[in-house]
């Protein structure tokens, strides 16, 4: 075991993947020797030479497109996206490419090594392209698996998984974490299954439900709701897409009362659609109606940062008006 | 002159400004529209056996589209897309090529196929969505796709592949294969972003790719010249990016054999990206949903009906005592044969199980999926009629 901040266990997670595997590659803008924009990469260029961790041209299509055709190809091909926000470009390449490459050639083809690393999610001071959270858009993707981890040890477990998982994964990393999450990470090999949400604290009550940067803020405002008497059930969601219908309904079947939060705009957002679905499934067993604290539907705000983030203050409102209804 | 170091750069003390006819990008032509050779051309690597083979895929390709557009129009299949006039540049390019290079096709490349072995009969599987479709009936006719001979399946966005090529190269060449990938597509194609991105990138890495751009003057009903673009086609861009680049004719088998034997060999031996441009003419509609009488004259096809690659091809076999009439005609009555019975026997082949549905959008179905295909499958069985295609093999 090793401390490790968020950043620190992504660097890890690579760093064993293509020590594992010859044709493991690496890149992205700025990603080479100069280690990204964030130091995720840093020092893989100086242990597996500039062949295996290298910049790309300022191009996102070029990218996944190059990403793609690696992964295809047979190699396991780790693409990193600058910023969440900059994704756009490639949505072709992500949707109508990564997404249906195995389904559309009847399996003769696939594009199972493909991962992509992007950044996601306010609280940075960045404005309206440096704070997105864009999963929404591509969970509405069969296809794709979308992973988003809440600390270093998740993000190391679940990244390694990504990687060598049989299909392509947007892997949406916490960027507010990155430093301010720290943790104890063991140093070698570990992996933690895709498609399984992760029960983080048992509780009667009320189910808590959340993923990635909103873990933090939940578990803040889970700990001022037990203050008052609540019993929380806390579910990290983990994989967005396909998310474990089963481990959330049997959480709310027991509590009868749901709270979701995202980051992300309201409208059209991941929680309304778990939220759809825990309706139909838990329907006779609800106390309350299933709450979503997320953002408001504006372009994400710099000088209103804090007022547009569904913070702990906001989910401990939403958690207290559920028990109260 | 004096030089800057840093951008390694001349300069200049007056204003120089360039354009398009800075550089003029000849074309390569090696058999003359009336089947002769041009005198001191540089001849590809070529045997009898090898054009013989060129001939009859031409052939069969042509042929298969004829009775593919009758299908279509008798309602027997619901779409195709015809390659008639492109024969000689997807053919010979396969030809020049090891059958271990991937080809990245865009849709128009069936001769590239047909060269390296796909049957009529699966030919007809995809054509008509059945069980035996590799594919499994998901995507629209003419979106092959084979693993075995290295023929990546076909996807309907325009210049998706381009980028994928150089991925693909970029692989080969870090795995020591000694193959190459062929990338082809359309000069409407070349104007999307993905086909900037691919060549700078190719560029960048020195990867083993050959971009094979099929100018065939038309993107459905888009004009190439001052419509589709400004400049000197598609070439240009090829030296932009810093990479090899040659302008052919299209439509003369042994230029496109040439050029292509020789960006192989830059490919694979020297790690060079090469732009081939091949000057052609699309001499069917798009597809059978469009109809070329409502933006070009008849007289325009006209011009291009004596340049014909096959007719000119077959010119030159024929003095050269390589072909006669007869193999001609019987050759086609042949493949017309063979094409019609297995278009009846495809026809019979029931539609993918409907179990399939829900296969290979990841490498297993989800619990999620399995739930909707369950809920699916009990809303036929109360309305069986509705839905003939499944209802009779459901369970």
């Amino acid at each position: 075991m090793a401390k490790m901040n968020l950043l620190q266990a992504i660097n890890s997670a690579l760093d064993l993947a293509m020590a594992k595997h010859d044709n493991v590659y690496s890149f992205g803008e700025d990603t080479g020797g100069f280690g990204g924009v964030f130091r995720a990469t840093s020092g893989l260029t100086e242990k597996y030479g500039k062949h295996r961790n290298f910049n790309t041209p300022l191009v996102e299509q070029g990218i996944i497109g190059f990403a793609n055709g690696l992964a295809s190809q047979g190699s396991y091909a780790v693409a990193e996206i600058q910023f969440g926000d900059y994704i756009f470009p490639a949505f072709d390449q992500i949707v109508n490419e990564s997404a249906k490459f195995r389904y559309r050639s009847g399996n003769e083809f696939d594009v199972g090594g493909l991962t992509i690393r992007t950044p996601y999610g306010g609280g940075i001071a960045g404005g309206h392209y440096h704070s997105q959270s864009p999963e929404a858009y591509f969970a509405h993707t069969p296809g794709m698996k979308i992973v988003t981890p809440r600390n270093p040890y998740e993000a190391k477990g679940l990244l390694l998984s990504a990687i060598f998982d049989k299909n392509p994964v947007l892997f949406m990393e916490p960027k507010r974490l990155y430093r301010a999450s720290t943790g104890e990470v063991p140093e070698e090999e570990y992996t933690i299954p895709l498609g399984k949400a992760d029960v983080v604290k048992e509780g009667t009550d009320i189910t808590v439900l959340g993923w990635g940067a909103q873990m933090e803020v939940t578990e803040k405002a889970v700990e001022k709701a037990e203050q008052d008497g609540v019993s929380c059930e806390v579910i990290d969601l983990r994989t967005i897409l396909p998310w474990d219908v089963e481990t959330v309904t049997q959480s709310v079947l027991k509590t009868g009362r749901l709270v979701i939060s995202q980051e992300a705009p309201i409208t059209g957002g991941f929680a309304s659609e778990i939220a759809a679905t825990v309706q139909d499934k838990c329907f006779l067993y609800l106390e309350s109606p299933i709450a979503r604290v997320s953002g408001i539907d504006v372009p994400y705000p710099l000088c209103h940062e804090k007022e547009y983030m569904a913070d702990h203050l906001k989910i401990y409102e939403a958690i207290k008006r559920s028990m109260n209804y | 002159m004096a030089k800057d170091k840093k951008h390694n750069t001349e300069i200049v003390t007056k204003p120089q400004w360039f354009d398009g006819e800075s550089v003029t990008i000849p074309m390569l032509q090696i058999l003359k529209e009336d089947g002769s050779f041009h005198k001191n051309a540089d001849m590809p690597e070529y045997d009898k056996d090898l054009i013989v083979k060129i001939h009859d895929t031409m052939q069969f390709i042509r042929t298969l589209d004829e009775r593919m557009i009758a299908a279509q129009r008798q309602g027997r299949i619901s779409f195709y897309l015809a390659s008639r006039g492109e024969e000689a540049e997807s053919v010979a390019s396969a030809a020049a090529l090891d059958d271990g290079d991937m080809i990245m096709g865009q849709y128009r490349e069936q001769g590239a196929l047909a060269y390296r072995g796909f049957t009529v009969e699966q030919f007809m599987n995809q054509l008509f969505s059945n069980e035996k479709d590799l594919g499994k009936g998901r995507q629209m006719p003419v979106h092959y796709g084979c693993a075995d001979l290295n023929f990546m399946t076909i996807s309907s966005p325009l210049g998706t592949q381009i980028p994928q090529a150089t991925g693909y190269a970029f692989g080969q060449k870090m795995d020591k294969t000694g193959k190459c990938t062929i990338c082809y597509f359309g000069e409407g194609a070349a104007s999307e972003g993905d086909f900037h991105a691919a060549l700078n990138m190719a560029s960048v890495y020195k990867v083993p790719v050959i971009f094979f751009c099929r100018n065939n003057g038309y993107a459905i009903s888009t004009p190439s010249q001052g419509e589709q673009y400004g400049g000197d086609g598609i070439a240009p861009r090829g030296i932009g990016y810093g990479m090899k680049t040659i302008r052919i004719d299209g439509n003369d088998v042994f230029a496109v054999l040439k050029a292509t034997q020789e960006a192989r060999r830059l490919a694979v031996e020297e790690n060079e990206p090469v732009l081939i441009e091949a000057m052609s003419y699309r001499m069917s509609g798009h597809s059978t949903s469009d109809d070329p009488t409502g933006y070009r004259t008849r007289e325009e096809e006209d011009d291009w009906k004596v340049k014909d690659p096959l007719d000119r091809l077959q010119k030159w076999m024929m003095n050269e005592g390589w072909l006669d009439k007869d193999h001609v005609e019987e050759h086609h009555a042949e493949v017309k044969a063979k094409v019609l019975a297995a278009l009846k026997e495809a026809e019979k082949v029931p539609a993918p199980h409907i179990d399939e549905l829900i296969n290979d959008v990841y490498d297993e179905p989800t619990p999620l999926l399995k739930e909707q295909l369950e809920e699916l499958k009990e809303h036929i069985r109360k309305y069986p009629d509705a839905y003939p295609k499944t209802s009779g093999r459901i369970d």
